[in-house]
């Protein structure tokens, strides 16, 4: 009745909403990632989109080239990814700590370029496909639901959850926040700080390859689909705030959603609506919804 | 400088020395924000590309004279400076870099999805009429000097405001922010002015640009062209007042002999960025500049 008054049928209402909490998922990991990162490192990952785009093709290359399908490579792919991380920050990342942050802004750009040529190099722009490993999907009163699609939304759920939970609650998670805070007097204690800064690294990497395996079947695998993404993730952190990895899994599930109504009901508006929100939430909180001042 | 600028259409194409001009100036534009205020935009893009297509539009819609259409196209880019200036300076630091970027990023769609930028065509073929109803630039030699007039203004201007009491009090809120506060000074202003100043010539660079090559496209206000200016500043030497001149001539050049190579373009430019980073951070006329200061101190 109610589709009925505002003229949108129901699938399209439903099926929009479910690309954009599908769309949310990956923004939600993406920023979740780059903000451990940010936590430790004080860097912006710009090579975040890369590293992602690095997720998607080391499953395409196990499944094509080694054969491992779909389920190993959502384990082996992220650790790929996360040790070319670690790789990157020993050689590299690790002799800018001392300078101002934007060098290491810009190191992250000069490397995502790299990448991206590499790749477009090598496979082209145009993209290549990846089965679906989970066809099929459940017929709903209101709409159809892809098998893969909710999985996408339940793993993603709980790599968020449980990033969360590793940081919040736990011990390992406290030596963290408390590097955070004071490097000098964790080290004091006996624990070695450069090393768990550096795998702390390895971890939001593989957490954006991660992403990028889930996003292997939905989307086309390409060069361009992280540099497509990973500019949106910027403006949901600056919305989200970079303090909080709370606020990064919610800013990013919200958003997605957002997108997809706008979708709906002002298609012109939807490439841009998150960049308007961002320009709201500037006027009103410049430190974002869930950061600190600083 | 200015003798090499006279002379070096004998040697040169000048299409090819248009082009570095207009780099040059969108290069200088962008320094004065990173180099003397310490605010790195990564959204530059936007007021060039911006006013390329308002003065290309001016121009060839509405029958604007040149001189208009690139007054027009830099007041278009001031404004939109003055717009996302104002959201931009309430943050820092790579906060700062992230909002630009995410503001550019809406002004690349808007430029997509609009009508009178022509989409994925862009705006091809803008006349070039004679410049004050006198001078005819179809004659590229001609052109060529009305567009080192251009940019020598604009590098003047750019001088000057670094050397003046406004500009010692941008370096002072580069080096010290919250003693500038303490001092009394009004920093958010300063700070504005300085981005709406840097907005309009990179709109002035941007307008140059469109009647040079009678074209306005997407490509000037993607993201990765904010990054190439971000690089000819970086390779030149951020904070010194002629090394984004050096640096756009530069990475201009390097594109034009590298573009047979295709997607090992970006390879080559992503690499230079880490060596410069990793290795090199002064810039070319930094380093030659440091190197000159460690001379006359032993001498």
């Amino acid at each position: 009745m109610l589709f009925e008054l505002i003229g949108i049928p129901p699938q399209a209402l439903f099926g929009q909403l479910l690309l954009g909490l599908i769309n949310g998922a990956f923004y939600a990991m993406m920023s979740l990632g780059l903000a451990v990162i940010f936590g430790l490192l004080n860097v912006i990952n710009f090579t975040h989109g890369a590293q992602y785009m690095m997720g998607a093709f080391a499953a395409w290359m196990l499944l094509e080239w080694a054969g491992i399908p779909y389920w190993g490579a959502l384990v082996l792919a992220p650790l790929i990814v996360g040790a070319t991380g670690v790789v990157m920050e020993k050689l590299l990342l690790k002799r800018l700590y001392h300078l101002d942050h934007l060098y290491g802004l810009l190191l992250t750009f000069g490397l995502a370029l790299m990448i991206e040529g590499v790749f477009r190099k090598q496979f082209g722009s145009s993209g290549l496909p990846y089965a679906n490993p989970l066809p099929g999907g459940t017929r709903l009163d209101f709409m159809f639901l892809p098998n893969y699609r909710a999985w996408i939304v339940i793993a993603s759920l709980v790599i968020c959850f449980g990033t969360w939970f590793m940081i919040e609650r736990t011990k390992l998670g406290s030596y963290l926040r408390a590097a955070t805070e004071r490097p000098d007097l964790v080290q004091a204690f006996g624990i070695n700080v450069p090393r768990m800064i550096t795998l702390t690294y390895g971890f939001g990497v593989g957490l954006a390859g991660l992403a990028g395996v889930l996003a292997a079947p939905a989307y086309n695998v390409s060069p361009l689909m992280g540099s497509n993404l990973i500019i949106i993730v910027f403006a949901v952190v600056v919305i989200g705030g970079m303090g909080s990895i709370l606020g990064a899994i919610i800013t990013g599930f919200s958003l997605g959603i957002i997108e997809g109504l706008t979708k709906v009901f002002y298609p012109e508006a939807s490439n841009t609506v998150i960049f308007i929100v961002m320009a709201i939430v500037l006027m009103v909180k410049p430190a974002g919804l869930f950061g600190t001042p600083k | 400088m200015i003798g090499i600028g006279l002379v070096a259409p004998i040697a040169i194409y000048p299409v090819f020395l248009m082009k570095v001009l207009c780099f040059a100036l969108f290069a200088c534009a962008f320094n004065l924000l990173i180099g003397y205020v310490g605010l790195l935009s990564f959204g530059h893009a936007m007021f060039f590309g911006l006013a390329a297509y308002v003065s290309g539009y001016s121009v060839k819609a509405w029958g604007f004279s040149p001189e208009l259409g690139i007054l027009y196209g830099t007041a278009c880019g001031a404004v939109l400076g003055l717009v996302t200036g104002l959201l931009a300076i309430r943050r820092q630091g790579i906060y700062f870099a992230m909002v630009t970027l995410a503001l550019s990023q809406m002004v690349f769609f808007y430029c997509l999805q609009v009508k009178f930028t022509g989409g994925e065509d862009g705006i091809q073929a803008i006349p070039r009429r004679p410049l004050f109803g006198l001078i005819n630039i179809q004659n590229d030699l001609t052109f060529y000097y009305v567009v080192l007039a251009i940019f020598a203004g604009a590098f003047l201007l750019i001088w000057r405001t670094v050397n003046s009491p406004f500009g010692q009090v941008l370096k002072a809120i580069r080096e010290n922010e919250p003693r500038a506060i303490s001092l009394g000074y009004r920093v958010d202003h300063y700070k504005l002015l300085a981005f709406v100043l840097s907005a309009a010539l990179a709109g002035l660079a941007g307008a140059t640009k469109a009647l040079v090559f009678q074209l306005a496209s997407l490509t000037d206000v993607t993201w990765q062209m904010s990054g190439e200016v971000v690089l000819m500043t970086l390779v030149g030497g951020m904070g010194t007042i002629f090394g984004p001149v050096v640096g756009a001539a530069v990475i201009i050049t390097m594109q034009n002999y590298l573009a047979g190579f295709g997607e090992w373009v970006l390879v080559i430019q992503g690499f230079i960025f880490v060596v410069v980073v990793m290795a090199f951070r002064k810039g070319i006329v930094g380093e030659i500049q440091a190197w000159w200061e460690r001379r006359t101190n032993k001498a």
